[in-house]
């Protein structure tokens, strides 16, 4: 087995590779804890749902998935007036978020699989008062970006950090309703929730997969011992 | 029950069919690990058609639906994940699979005398794979898919006069569109794997006929027994199925493995811009084709102008069916050949995989430089075959293969 494990293995060091956009901040993530999962999606829910839909994503498969009733996820979390089983999308209508933006926000159900879980983290960290930007924000990860920074009620007025040359290398937020660590564990809610959502099935594959693994392991060796009688006799 | 089998056997050549191609067929007995890949792409081919046929119940071919239907597929469809994952996952298989089998008849000489029909069999399924993969990348419709099929099929516009007509007949739009869409779907889904079908029956057969060759290259039908059995044959059943079994759990465990812990390969068997559905107003800000096609991707952007690219890409494929009148060394196995021989095989094995690595990156003059030193090494090692193969010192072949 040796010669093809290691040819896969030259297929490997790629994914160095392939970085796109670095992000400044890294984000660990456990995805089968559902009390964060449902702190991210409280969070998604009242702040991001208002603008940005999750098209391909079903109120009642979160619920399903997050072990939250279907009773509980209608009042808590379902703030329209559509069905459980039905899609999470947006109330606003595309055509008017682009003319009050500038561009249509964003569907979010994959986000986590296009920019990776440690954008979105660090995006939500990135945010700093412009005054230059018509809303009053800008984002060092994506610069002169559209959306308002809707969770500066809860970080603070991020204030920028900047070196000698005028670049923006951090922010002190001041006067937010939460500490800075309490900020930081809810964006790594909300992104929690949103790496939820870009692949509902990953834990539970993930669960299968060691089963399965499991099995052809087994099936390896039987196979092994099965070819070296069958081949007793070869000479 | 024999009774039956002996009235089916009088209308049809149903056991005299198994036994020469399986029950009674005399394979080598020294094959090696290499020998393990042609069984194995036989084994995806059956899970890319099996997994196809399913993923078609929920896949809806249009360019307003295609996108959603395969979120359908991920989400809603009962294990619909793991079909759209093996099939995804397949197609990256199928091409690891069929670069080791293509490598294994590097190595041993298999293209050779008596095998060169074999060989071009060989070659048009590769081809034809690769036209297969091609299109069904762009049916999940994100943006790669769109932008990948944008940009490979502009490439036939670089064809002097019939250039643009060619694009358009192939697109059915003047742009990649929902046209091109259904009618790379009805190629992918039906054209195409008939005729992959079809070839691996031709290649079968081309083979069964001739014979394998083994690694030492040594014809084992010059060695009969009294009954005209070749001395060093083993019956493919049940010798050579028992050990393909290993194979294939082997194959399977680091299969699973993608499937179930990384199905999106660290971002090249599922590329990340794919995640997002397609837009024809907003270029993503680089554009790679899938891993297996990078190696020539790195050859056409080699070449400063388009239509000298597309000749050397598509020449570097072309040049494969000559190969079988290129070698012209009598020895078959590269264990008996020069080490300059070796030397050579080995720099075009490193050839290829470093231009693989540079058509995933974004070009910058460094890698521009480096694509055109490892294409012209790519083609470098035909001609420097070409020439020395006559003249080659090589080590006697033995009458007999060797086993352990």
């Amino acid at each position: 087995m040796n010669k093809f494990t290691f040819l896969l293995w030259l297929l490997l060091p790629w994914n160095v590779l392939a970085a796109s956009v670095a992000a400044p901040f890294q984000v660990e993530l456990d995805l089968n804890d559902h009390a964060s999962l449902e702190r991210g999606l409280k969070v998604f829910m009242e702040n991001c749902s208002g603008c940005h839909g999750m098209q391909y994503q079903r109120y009642n498969r979160v619920a399903e998935d997050l072990g939250i009733t279907p009773e509980d996820m209608e009042n808590k979390y379902v703030f329209t007036d559509v069905k459980i089983g039905e899609h999470m999308n947006s109330a606003m209508p595309q055509t008017d978020s682009a003319i009050w933006f500038g561009a249509p926000p964003p569907d979010l159900t994959m986000v986590a699989r296009v920019r990776g879980n440690d954008w979105i983290y660090s995006y939500l960290k990135s945010f700093y008062v412009d005054p230059l930007r018509p809303l009053g924000v800008n984002n060092r990860l994506l610069h002169n970006v559209a959306m308002p920074h809707v969770l500066q009620r809860f970080q603070g007025k991020p204030l920028p950090v900047r070196d000698d040359k005028g670049h923006v290398i951090g922010t002190e937020a001041i006067g937010g309703e939460l500490t800075d660590e309490e900020y930081d564990q809810m964006i790594k809610d909300l992104t929690g929730f949103l790496a939820y959502s870009a692949e509902p099935i990953q834990t539970t594959r993930k669960r299968i997969g060691v089963w399965v693994l499991f099995y052809v392991a087994i099936l390896f060796v039987l196979a092994v011992f099965l070819k070296r009688e069958y081949w007793k006799d070869v000479q | 029950m024999s009774g039956f089998l002996d009235w089916v056997e009088e209308r049809i050549p149903l056991m005299k069919t198994y036994n020469k191609h399986v029950g009674q067929y005399p394979a080598p007995k020294n094959f090696n690990f290499w020998y393990y890949f042609g069984s194995l792409a036989m084994l995806v081919l059956v899970n890319q058609l099996l997994t196809g046929f399913w993923l078609t119940m929920n896949y809806v071919p249009t360019a307003e639906g295609a996108f959603a239907s395969i979120e359908y597929i991920m989400r809603d469809v009962e294990y619909g994940w793991l079909l759209r994952y093996m099939h995804s996952s397949g197609a990256s298989a199928f091409f690891i699979v069929v670069y080791l089998h293509m490598t294994r008849a590097l190595l041993y000489g298999s293209y050779k005398k008596p095998r060169e029909l074999l060989w071009i069999f060989g070659v048009i399924i590769f081809l034809v794979l690769m036209a297969e993969a091609f299109m069904g990348y762009l049916l999940p419709w994100g943006q790669m898919s769109y932008w990948g099929a944008q940009v490979i099929i502009s490439l036939f516009g670089a064809i002097p006069i019939i250039g643009d007509d060619l694009t358009l007949w192939i697109r059915g739009d003047y742009v990649v569109s929902g046209v091109t869409l259904t009618r790379f779907f009805a190629l992918h889904v039906a054209v195409l794997p008939l005729v992959i079908c079809l070839l691996v029956f031709l290649h079968i057969v081309a083979l069964h006929e001739v014979g394998s060759n083994n690694p030492d290259g040594v014809d084992i039908k010059q060695n009969k027994d009294e009954n005209g059995w070749p001395v060093d044959a083993i019956r493919f059943h049940p010798y050579y199925t028992v050990k393909d079994l290993v194979g294939v759990a082997g194959f399977l465990f680091l299969f699973c493995y993608v499937i179930f812990f990384a199905p999106e390969g660290g971002g090249y068997f599922l590329e990340k811009p794919n995640f997002e559905a397609a837009n024809p107003l907003k270029t993503p800000e680089h554009i790679a084709p899938v891993w297996y096609f990078t190696a020539f991707y790195a050859m056409l952007r080699a070449v400063p102008d388009k239509l000298g690219g597309v000749i050397v890409m598509f020449g570097a494929i072309l040049i494969l069916f000559f190969l079988p009148w290129i070698d012209r060394c009598q020895v078959k196995s590269i264990r008996y050949r020069h080490w300059y021989h070796k030397l050579n095989l080995a720099q075009f094995g490193v050839s290829f995989v470093i231009l693989s690595i540079l058509g995933a990156l974004p070009a910058t003059s460094l890698t521009t430089i480096m694509s055109q030193l490892f294409t012209l090494l790519y083609f470098a090692f035909f001609m420097a075959l070409w020439w020395y193969s006559p003249i080659e010192k090589t080590k006697p072949v033995p009458e007999r293969v060797i086993y352990k």
